[in-house]
This record gives C-alpha cells, sequence and structure tokens, in this order.
C-alpha cells in the first residue's frame, strides 16, 4: 500500500469524495465541491470564449486581416449589452432574433434529410422478417406520434403496439447507458484506490 | 397571405438562377496527365460540396509489384508538397478534403522503392475544387419542404379564419395545473430546467414555447419560478417568454429577473448546480423539459429523492429511459414539440402539428404502400419488371 504523494491526486481524491457524499445527503463538502466546479468552469469557459471568440474571430481577422464584415457580428453581439440599459433593451432582440432564426432555419432541412434517411432505411430490398418488424414497428410508433387522432379503437390498439416498441428500445438503450455509467463509476473507484490510495495496482 | 405567396415564388426563383451556375460547374475541365509511370492521372472536383474537395484518380502503367506510390499536394504559391497519401493498389481513386475553392493546388505522384528513394515523379496542376450553390442530389427534399411549408401555411391561415383543428390528450401535460397548484399549496417553488443546449436546438425552442403557458399558470397562481441556464442566450429569451406572460396574466408586478438566471456553460457544472438547487429550494414540482444529455439522470434523480412532482420531456432518444424510470411523467420525443401547440393553442403552433401529422401519415401510406409492392413482388417471384420500377422509385425519393 503506498499513499499518494502528489498533492494534486489528493485534491483529485478528496473532491471525488466530496461529490460522492451527496448520496448521503446535502452537505458542506458537497456545496463546497459544487461551487468549486462552477465557478471553475464560468472563469475558464470566459478565457475560452476570450480566446476561441474575440481574439481569434473578431481581432485577429478585424486588426491583421482587415476583414470588416465581422464589424456586423460584433455589433450583433454588442446588442446584448443593451439589456443594461432599461430604455434600449429591446435592442438585444435582434441578435435573439438572429440566433432563432437561423438556428431554426439551419435544422429545417438536416431534419428533413434524416427523417429521409430513416424512410429510407425502413425500404427493405428483400422480404423476410427483420424487415417485416421494422415495417410495423415504424408504423405503429408513428400512430402513436400522431396527434389528431384519439387513441381509441383501431388507432389506439395499434399505438399501444407502437408504446410497446418505444419500450423495448428505451431499455436497450437504459442498458446501454447503465453499463457506460458502471464502467466510468469503476474508473473513478480504480482511481481512489490506486492512484491515491495504492491499495490496488 | 399574398406577401407569403411572393415571399415563395422568390425563393424558388432564387433557386433556378442559381441552377446554370451549378451547370457550369459541372462541365469545368479535367486536368488529365499521362505518364511513363501511371496513366490517365487526373483531378477532377467533386459535384454537390462546398468547395473543400477534389478527386484524384490514377492507373497504372509501371510493372513491378514493390514499388509504392506517393500522391503529394501543395498550394499553388507553397514551395514544399505535403504527403496526402501513399498506396500500392491500383486503379486508385483519392478524394483530397480540407481543401479552399479560393485556392489553386497541384500534385504530383511520385513512385518509391522498398528503401524510400523516390524516382520517377508526375505533376498535376493547377486545379481549384468548385464550391456548389446548390445541391442538385438534393432537389426532390427542396421540393418536399416547399410543399410541407406551403401546407403549413395553408392550415395555419385554416385555425386563423376560425377552423376547429383536433389534439388529442398528452398526458404529462394535462397534470401541468395539478402540478403547478400543488406548489402554490405547499407554498414552494416550480423548478423549470429549459434542457441543456442551445438555441439552435428545436428541442430548447419546443421547451421555451412550453415555458410561456406554464409561466402565465405560475403567474395567476402567484408561486415562484426558478428557470436556471446553462446557455447565456437561452437565458435571455427565457427572461423576455417569462416576462410577457406574467404581463399576460396581469401580474407584472409578481415578475421577478432574478429567478431566471445563468448558472455555467459546463455540463456537469450545470448538473451539480441545479442538483443543488434542488435539494436546497425544495422545488415542489420540477419540470425539465429540452435537450439533455448525461446529466439527464443526475437532475431527475436528485428532483426524485425531493420528493417533488417531476415532468420531464426530451427528444433525446438516449435519455428518456432515464427520465421515464425517475420522473412521474415523462413527454416522449415528438410530444414536446406537440406540448406547445396543446398548452397555448395558438394558431401557428397548432397549423404545424397538423401538418406533422399530415406528413406522418403521407410517410405511413408511402411505407405501407412499398411493403405492399413488395409483397407483390416477393408473391409472383420478381417478375413484375414494373413493380420493381415503382420500388425503384421509391427508393430513389427517399435515398436523396
Amino acid at each position: 500500500m503506498a499513499i499518494a504523494t502528489n498533492f494534486w491526486i489528493w485534491i483529485a481524491a478528496l473532491l471525488t469524495l466530496a461529490i460522492y457524499s451527496f448520496l448521503y445527503k446535502d452537505n458542506p463538502f458537497y456545496k463546497f465541491a459544487e461551487y468549486l466546479l462552477v465557478g471553475i468552469s464560468i472563469g475558464y469557459g470566459i478565457s475560452v470564449y476570450w480566446h476561441n471568440t474575440i481574439i481569434t474571430k473578431v481581432y485577429n481577422p478585424l486588426v491583421y486581416d482587415k476583414n470588416f464584415l465581422v464589424l456586423i457580428p460584433l455589433l450583433l453581439g454588442l446588442l446584448m449589452f443593451s439589456r443594461f440599459f432599461k430604455n434600449v433593451s429591446y435592442l438585444s432582440r435582434i441578435p435573439i432574433a438572429f440566433v432563432v432564426g437561423a438556428g431554426t432555419g439551419l435544422s429545417v432541412p438536416s431534419s428533413f434529410e434524416f427523417l429521409f434517411k430513416q424512410v429510407y432505411a425502413t425500404m427493405p430490398l428483400k422480404l423476410d422478417f427483420g424487415s417485416l418488424i421494422i415495417v410495423v414497428g415504424v408504423i405503429s410508433t408513428l400512430v402513436y406520434f400522431f396527434f389528431s387522432l384519439e387513441h381509441k379503437g383501431f388507432v389506439g390498439r395499434v399505438s399501444r403496439v407502437g408504446i410497446t416498441f418505444i419500450m423495448v428500445a428505451f431499455g436497450a438503450a437504459f442498458g446501454y447507458t447503465i453499463m457506460a455509467r458502471v464502467s466510468l463509476f469503476i474508473g473513478r473507484i480504480q482511481f481512489l484506490l490506486s492512484d491515491w490510495l495504492g491499495i490496488i495496482k | 397571405m399574398k406577401n407569403k405567396i411572393f415571399f415563395f415564388i422568390f425563393i424558388i426563383l432564387s433557386f433556378i438562377i442559381t441552377f446554370p451556375q451549378n451547370e457550369t460547374s459541372k462541365d469545368e475541365p479535367v486536368v488529365r496527365v499521362d505518364s511513363t509511370i501511371v496513366k490517365e492521372f487526373q483531378i477532377k472536383d467533386v459535384s454537390n460540396d462546398d468547395g473543400s474537395k477534389l478527386e484524384i484518380s490514377c492507373q497504372k502503367v509501371l510493372e513491378g509489384n514493390n514499388s509504392l506510390f506517393k500522391l503529394y499536394r501543395k498550394e499553388l504559391n507553397d514551395t514544399v508538397f505535403k504527403n496526402v497519401k501513399t498506396f500500392q493498389s491500383f486503379p486508385v481513386k483519392i478524394v483530397d478534403e480540407g481543401l479552399s475553392y479560393q485556392k489553386k493546388y497541384q500534385y504530383y505522384l511520385a513512385v518509391s522503392d522498398s528503401l524510400g528513394n523516390e524516382s520517377e515523379k508526375c505533376l498535376i496542376g493547377d486545379f481549384s475544387p468548385k464550391a456548389d450553390l446548390f445541391k442538385t442530389d438534393k432537389t426532390i427534399l427542396l421540393l418536399m419542404i416547399i410543399i410541407y411549408t406551403m401546407v403549413i401555411i395553408y392550415l395555419v391561415e385554416s385555425v386563423r379564419k376560425g377552423k376547429d383543428l383536433f389534439v388529442r390528450k398528452i398526458s404529462g401535460l394535462d397534470t401541468l395545473d395539478e402540478a403547478v397548484g400543488r406548489a402554490t399549496e405547499m407554498g414552494r417553488p416550480v423548478l423549470y430546467v429549459p434542457g441543456s443546449s442551445s438555441m439552435s436546438d428545436i428541442a430548447t425552442i419546443a421547451s421555451l414555447n412550453i415555458l410561456g403557458p406554464v409561466a402565465k399558470k405560475i403567474a395567476e397562481y402567484e408561486t415562484k419560478l426558478i428557470v436556471p441556464n446553462r446557455d447565456p442566450i437561452v437565458m435571455t429569451v427565457a427572461k423576455e417568454v417569462v416576462k410577457e406572460s406574467y404581463s399576460e396574466a396581469g401580474r407584472p408586478d409578481v415578475y421577478n429577473d432574478n429567478d431566471i438566471f445563468f448558472l455555467t456553460d459546463s455540463q456537469f457544472g450545470y448538473a451539480a448546480a441545479v442538483s443543488g438547487i434542488m435539494t436546497r429550494e425544495k422545488p415542489a414540482t420540477n419540470l425539465l423539459l429540452g435537450m439533455f444529455w448525461a446529466e439527464s439522470l443526475i437532475m431527475a434523480e436528485a428532483g426524485n429523492t425531493t420528493g417533488a412532482i417531476q415532468i420531464a420531456g426530451t427528444d433525446a432518444v438516449t435519455q428518456l429511459p432515464f427520465f421515464i424510470t425517475s420522473c412521474d411523467y415523462t413527454i416522449i420525443g415528438e410530444e414536446l414539440y406537440a406540448a406547445s401547440a396543446y398548452l397555448s393553442r395558438e394558431p401557428l403552433l397548432l397549423g404545424t402539428l397538423k401538418a406533422q401529422d399530415y406528413f406522418k401519415g403521407f410517410i405511413i401510406f408511402i411505407i405501407t404502400f412499398y411493403f405492399v409492392i413488395l409483397l407483390i413482388s416477393w408473391i409472383t417471384g420478381g417478375n413484375l419488371v414494373f413493380l420493381n420500377k415503382i420500388l425503384e422509385i421509391l427508393r430513389f425519393i427517399f435515398k436523396s
């Protein structure tokens, strides 16, 4: 057994334990770790935004490349600060409208493309049991998400089949993700027992 | 309505105008070289791309199996060639990516022996990739989007003229009143988490659409609403939405700007902070609606331990199982988009929801039709050529 002598391993181990202490109940150690994580992430985020956005995408193109087109997004960004002044705060709606409009507009063709791919994948080349399951699953699931009809009678029965398919898929996804989370947990325990306490190698 | 029709005609005309440009780029000459080491060494533009790819192909002339071939590339103004790919088998077809349509490129092929000595070289260039304004392989997709948009406009106008469109009950949303009422009775706040994504995510937009009617109800009950955010833009929009809803409810005085705040953009920092709020503020109702990733279970489980009523909804398929196991009601996938229409009964949202249903009906019809044709084709042993043609056409439409 060789307990770690590295200061940072001790810090990482104690913070890990502080976070896990939430499993018992909310306590000052968890609060400290939580505030530390939130504070550090904001500070780190600001420095990342400063270097990756302000310097790389605004200052350098403007000063060195003389690309004055960046003034447009810069102005839109600056308009967000108008929220600090009550009489002109409505100006902040312009960049918001731009972001929401562009985001929605960009997602329309990609959503359609995704939908087309799914429909194409549902069209089997040959008739077999697997393709039959896929077709029944897709149609019944689509019926479940049909909002114009009440889930009664035939539609109700088909939508029941649909929700069964959905739950089977969720069950598989749940099991898969839990396995991944357990492996993350094992990684943390290994860190505590091996890197920190040196109990296992 | 007239303006909308003109707008769409303008869009269609714009695409038609851009078409010839695309056609000319198709006819761009292919640079081709024959040498003692390879023949048909050629550079071709990759069509339907953003001008970042070139296709380089060649066939072997030199005999002998031990030779290695190295493809080098440089920008026209550069002095040094960089290795793009090393290969041995022919004929070869390489797609060189990450290029710029504003630059010209030169390529050369070198033959190298087993010791790495390069002997004969074959130079080819100058060529720049072409950026296409219109992806011709997406024409069917564009047509579908135009038809779909027209259906939406028609339905929205119908609702505005007073046509009543039926929307079935969505479990979970009917309990919203009960959940908000419970928070009022207990004198505890309602926590609304609008997901961890940005405004470009449809789930976030849907979540903020739901926030409006929810905030209105909360304002009527005079209950405290807490909205922690991971994205500053989402926070700004959430503030606007809540403020407007409080005004609509006739209670702008109850609105507190500090209750809608930014936490951090770190995924797990946000999860830890929301879990902390759930434990300390003890909200009676937790609404987790929007886009979530791995943090979903952390938040939902923390909320579960506090005994709050939890209504969650997301279109993230991988996170839905966690919400189903740890929340009282779960809004699954598309129900999240339908929720805002269901709650607000706004013509625009209702019309869109109906159009979605019609499109789903169309897809159900297409898949069923395809399957029936496939079944008949299978029964007849695939001898009916026209049935195979129909299947091919259907596959072609959706392949784009």
